[in-house]
C-alpha cells in the first residue's frame, strides 16, 4: 500500500538489472523495507541486484523476463502480482546499442525497438490491466530527453523512447479514473553502463540524482518529470530551434 | 468507480461503491463480493484507509439510519448502523437521553463507533463504545445475520470491538444511552504552564470529573513546552443552568457557521499562521474558570462549527498520529512531544487525556495510560519521524489508533497489537475466505 506519507510496500522492478531503475527503487522505500520484484534477464547481475536489496534489508522476489519475447510477458506480470498489490511498478528496460549500426544493419534496429518500444507498450497492457483491478498504485516509465527531438547521433534509440513516451503518457489519462497513476521520467545523459564509453553529454548526471528527482515527483503527484529538472527548460529551447540550426548544435 | 479517500485526505483508491439497502440486498452485496471484497463505509471521519476498498466494493451505510425503539427508564436504544451521533443526539437528547461515549466529532456513525470503538472525554471514568454496546446485528460472510453479544458469543463480539468492520457488517446496535437532565456541560477550565504541571493536575483531579481533556501547545517550547489549557466538566443538573435556558434544558440546536471552500491554498497553514493562532488561543483560555456552563456542542465538539474543515490541509492533506503509553511511561510521552515541537510541524493543537482500563476487544484501541492526538499536515520527512516516534511507542509499550493511522507498517502494528492473532482466529472462523476487506487490512496485514 502506498500510505498517507508515500511510503510503499511492494515495488516491481521491470529491468531487474537497471542501474537507474534500481537506485529509483532504493529512493521510493527510502528507509523502510520493502518488497522489491525484480523481474529481468536471468544472469549474475540479476542475482547482484537481488543480493544487494537483500543486505540491505530487503524481501526479494526475483522473476525472470525477456523483454525481447512479447509473448511471455502476460504470465510473467501475473506472477509479479500473484502474491499482492503492487504499490509501483518501475518500466525501466532499455537497450542504447551502436546507434551507427542502429539505423544501418535491419536485425539491430528490428532488435532495439522490440526491446524499448515494443516491449514497453507490452508490458504496459498488464500493468495497466492489473493496476486497475487494484484500484490504486502506479507506473514510473523511464523515458528520455532522447525521445524529445531526434538527434543524428542516436535517433533510432530516440524514435523508440518517443513512442514509449506517447504511450505511457496516454495511459496515464486512460487509468486515471481507476486510481492509478503514470509518471513519465525524462533523465538526461545519466553515466551509467549504458552509456560507458560515449563522451558525456552536457548536464550529465548520476543514477542517484535521477532517482531523487524522480521520486520527490512521484511524491507530488506529477505527471512528468526531467532529471536534471532544468531539462525541461533546455529542451523546450531545442524542440523549437529550427533543424539547420540544431544541426550545428554540439548535442 | 469512485475515488474514496479518508478524513485526512490522502492515499485514495477507486472502488465501485453501493448504497445500503435492507438486509437481503446487503447480505447478497456481501455473498456477491467481488474478489477484492467488500467494506462498510459511514461518514468517512477516519483519517486513514479503513473506509476503502481498492478495485473492491464499498458499502456507503450512511442510508440507513433509522432509530428502532427507544426505552426511556433504561437508556436501551436500537438503532441502525449509518445512524450518526449527531442524528442521535438531535432525536434522543429532547427525551433526557445522551450518546454514552462521544468523540471530538457528532459526524460519525454508530457503525464506525464500533468498528474504531471510538473513545471520549469520558473514557477514564465510562469506558469505551463498545463497552455501552449490549448487542449487535452482525451479517457475516455467509449471508447470515447474528445477534452477537458478551454472552451470545464473546469472541466474536469483542473481535468486533475495535475490528474495523473486518468481522462483518454491523447493522443494528443494541445502546444503552446515558440519562441527562440538559444538553449543557458544567466545566471548569486551567491553563497548564508546561508537560509536569499538566500531567501532575490531570493526575491530581481527573477522577472529580466525568469527562476531562487537555488541549497542548506543540509549537511552544523550552520551559513552555506543553502548555496547555485543561478543560474538565460534567452533565449539567438543571438548578444548574442559568434562567433562559431552564425552560428548555435539552434544546439541542447545533449549527454549521461555516464552510470551508474546496480548493483552499497550500500553504496556508504553517509555522506562522498556526504559531500564531495556538498563542491566540492559549491567551484566550482563562487561567482559572470553574462552573462556567456550555453547550454540548461547544463542549465536545468545536470543530463541527467548520464544515469540510479538513480542506483547510490543502491538496496534500494530513494525517494524525494518535497513540497511548502506559501510566509510568511519561519520559516517552515526554521525548515525542518535545520531538513533535522540534520537528516544528505546523500543527495545532495536541489533544492529552489519561485513558482508564480498556476492554476485551483485542484491537481496541484504549489501554489505561496516555494518550496524545495531533494533527500535522503531510510534507517532507514526516514519514521518518513517525517511523521514529513508532520506535518510542512501541519500546514504552503503547501502540496506535487505527482509526487515526494513514501510515504504520504491519511490522509495527502487530508488534503493538499482539493479540492480532487472536483477532485474525475469530476472523477466519467467520470470514474465512476474507470477503471483507479494505485498504487498511490490505496495508497492515489484518
Amino acid at each position: 500500500m502506498i500510505d498517507a506519507v508515500g511510503n510503499v510496500q511492494r515495488v516491481l522492478l521491470l529491468g531487474g538489472t537497471s542501474e537507474i531503475g534500481l537506485a529509483v527503487l532504493r529512493e521510493l522505500a527510502g528507509g523502510r523495507p520493502v518488497h522489491a520484484v525484480l523481474a529481468g534477464r536471468p544472469g549474475p547481475r540479476l542475482d547482484a541486484a537481488g543480493s544487494g536489496l537483500r543486505a540491505a534489508g530487503h524481501d526479494v522476489t526475483v522473476l525472470p523476463f525477456d523483454a525481447e519475447d512479447p509473448a511471455s510477458h502476460p504470465q510473467v506480470l501475473e506472477r509479479a502480482f500473484a502474491d499482492g498489490d503492487v504499490d509501483v511498478a518501475v518500466v525501466a528496460f532499455g537497450v542504447l546499442g551502436d546507434q551507427e549500426r542502429a539505423w544501418q544493419d535491419h536485425e539491430a534496429a528490428v532488435r532495439l525497438t522490440q526491446v524499448n518500444f515494443t516491449a514497453s507498450v507490452s508490458v504496459g497492457v498488464e500493468l495497466a490491466r492489473h493496476l486497475s483491478a487494484q484500484g490504486r498504485g502506479g507506473i514510473i516509465a523511464l523515458s528520455s530527453v532522447a525521445g524529445q527531438r531526434p538527434r543524428r547521433s542516436n535517433f533510432v534509440y530516440g524514435a523508440t523512447k518517443a513512442g514509449m513516451d506517447d504511450f505511457y503518457t496516454g495511459l496515464r489519462e486512460a487509468l486515471r479514473p481507476a486510481g492509478v497513476s503514470v509518471l513519465v521520467a525524462r533523465p538526461g545523459f545519466v553515466r551509467t553502463r549504458m552509456t560507458e564509453g560515449l563522451p558525456a553529454a552536457p548536464l550529465a548526471v548520476d543514477q542517484d540524482a535521477v532517482a531523487r528527482v524522480v521520486v520527490r515527483a512521484w511524491r507530488a503527484h506529477r505527471d512528468v518529470v526531467y532529471a536534471p529538472a532544468v531539462l525541461r527548460l533546455v529542451m523546450v529551447v531545442l524542440r523549437s530551434l529550427p533543424s539547420p540550426l540544431f544541426r550545428r548544435l554540439p548535442v | 468507480m469512485t475515488a474514496l479517500a479518508g478524513w485526512g485526505r490522502t492515499a485514495p483508491s477507486v472502488a465501485v461503491v453501493r448504497a445500503a439497502g435492507e438486509d437481503d440486498q446487503l447480505a447478497e452485496a456481501v455473498a456477491g463480493a467481488p474478489v477484492r471484497g467488500v467494506i462498510a463505509r459511514g461518514l468517512g471521519r477516519s483519517y486513514g484507509d479503513p473506509a476503502q476498498n481498492g478495485g473492491g466494493a464499498v458499502l456507503d451505510m450512511t442510508s440507513r439510519s433509522r432509530v428502532l425503539s427507544v426505552d426511556v427508564p433504561s437508556g436501551r436504544v436500537l438503532v441502525e448502523a449509518g445512524a450518526s451521533l449527531d442524528h442521535l443526539m438531535q432525536h434522543l437528547l429532547p427525551l433526557g437521553l445522551m450518546v454514552p461515549v462521544s468523540p471530538g466529532t457528532r459526524q460519525v456513525t454508530v457503525g464506525g463507533a464500533v468498528a474504531a470503538d471510538i473513545h471520549g472525554k469520558n473514557h477514564h471514568a465510562a469506558g469505551s463504545f463498545c463497552d455501552h454496546v449490549e448487542s449487535l446485528d452482525l451479517l457475516t460472510a455467509d449471508g447470515v445475520v447474528r445477534s452477537v453479544s458478551r454472552e451470545s458469543d464473546p469472541q466474536l463480539f469483542w473481535a468486533t470491538a475495535g475490528g474495523m468492520g473486518l468481522t462483518g457488517l454491523v447493522l443494528r446496535v443494541l445502546l444503552r444511552m446515558s440519562h441527562v437532565e440538559s444538553a449543557h456541560y458544567v466545566v471548569d477550565t486551567e491553563r497548564a504552564r508546561d508537560l509536569d504541571d499538566l500531567m501532575a493536575r490531570l493526575e491530581a483531579d481527573d477522577h472529580r470529573y466525568p469527562h476531562s481533556v487537555a488541549w497542548i501547545d506543540c509549537l511552544a517550547r523550552g520551559s513552555a513546552l506543553g502548555r496547555s489549557v485543561i478543560t474538565r466538566g460534567r452533565s449539567a443538573r438543571v438548578a444548574e443552568l442559568p434562567r433562559s435556558l431552564q425552560r428548555a434544558p435539552l434544546v439541542f440546536r447545533p449549527s454549521t457557521r461555516l464552510t470551508v471552500p474546496d480548493v483552499c491554498p497550500p500553504r496556508l497553514l504553517n509555522g506562522l499562521t498556526v504559531r500564531a493562532f495556538n498563542e491566540l488561543w492559549f491567551r484566550k483560555a482563562p487561567r482559572r474558570v470553574r462552573r462556567d456552563v456550555q453547550g454540548l456542542g461547544q463542549f465536545f465538539h468545536p470543530l463541527d462549527a467548520v464544515e469540510d474543515w479538513n480542506r483547510i490541509y490543502g491538496p496534500r492533506g494530513f494525517l494524525q498520529y494518535q497513540f497511548v503509553v502506559p501510566f509510568g511511561e511519561e519520559q516517552a510521552l515526554r521525548d515525542v512531544v518535545r520531538r513533535l515541537s522540534d520537528a516544528g510541524t505546523a500543527s495545532f493543537l495536541a489533544v492529552l487525556k489519561r485513558f482508564g482500563t480498556g476492554n476485551p476487544g483485542p484491537l481496541s484501541f484504549p489501554a489505561p495510560g496516555w494518550t496524545l492526538a495531533l494533527d500535522i499536515p503531510v510534507g517532507g520527512g514526516l514519514g521518518e519521524l513517525l517511523d521514529d516516534l513508532d520506535r518510542s511507542v512501541l519500546d514504552a509499550g503503547g501502540r496506535l489508533y487505527l482509526a487515526k493511522d494513514s501510515r504504520a507498517t504491519a511490522r509495527t502494528v502487530h508488534a503493538m497489537y499482539p493479540r492480532v492473532a487472536e483477532f485474525r482466529a475469530v476472523r477466519d472462523r467467520v470470514d474465512p475466505h476474507r470477503h471483507f476487506r479494505s485498504d487498511l487490512a490490505r496495508r497492515l496485514d489484518l
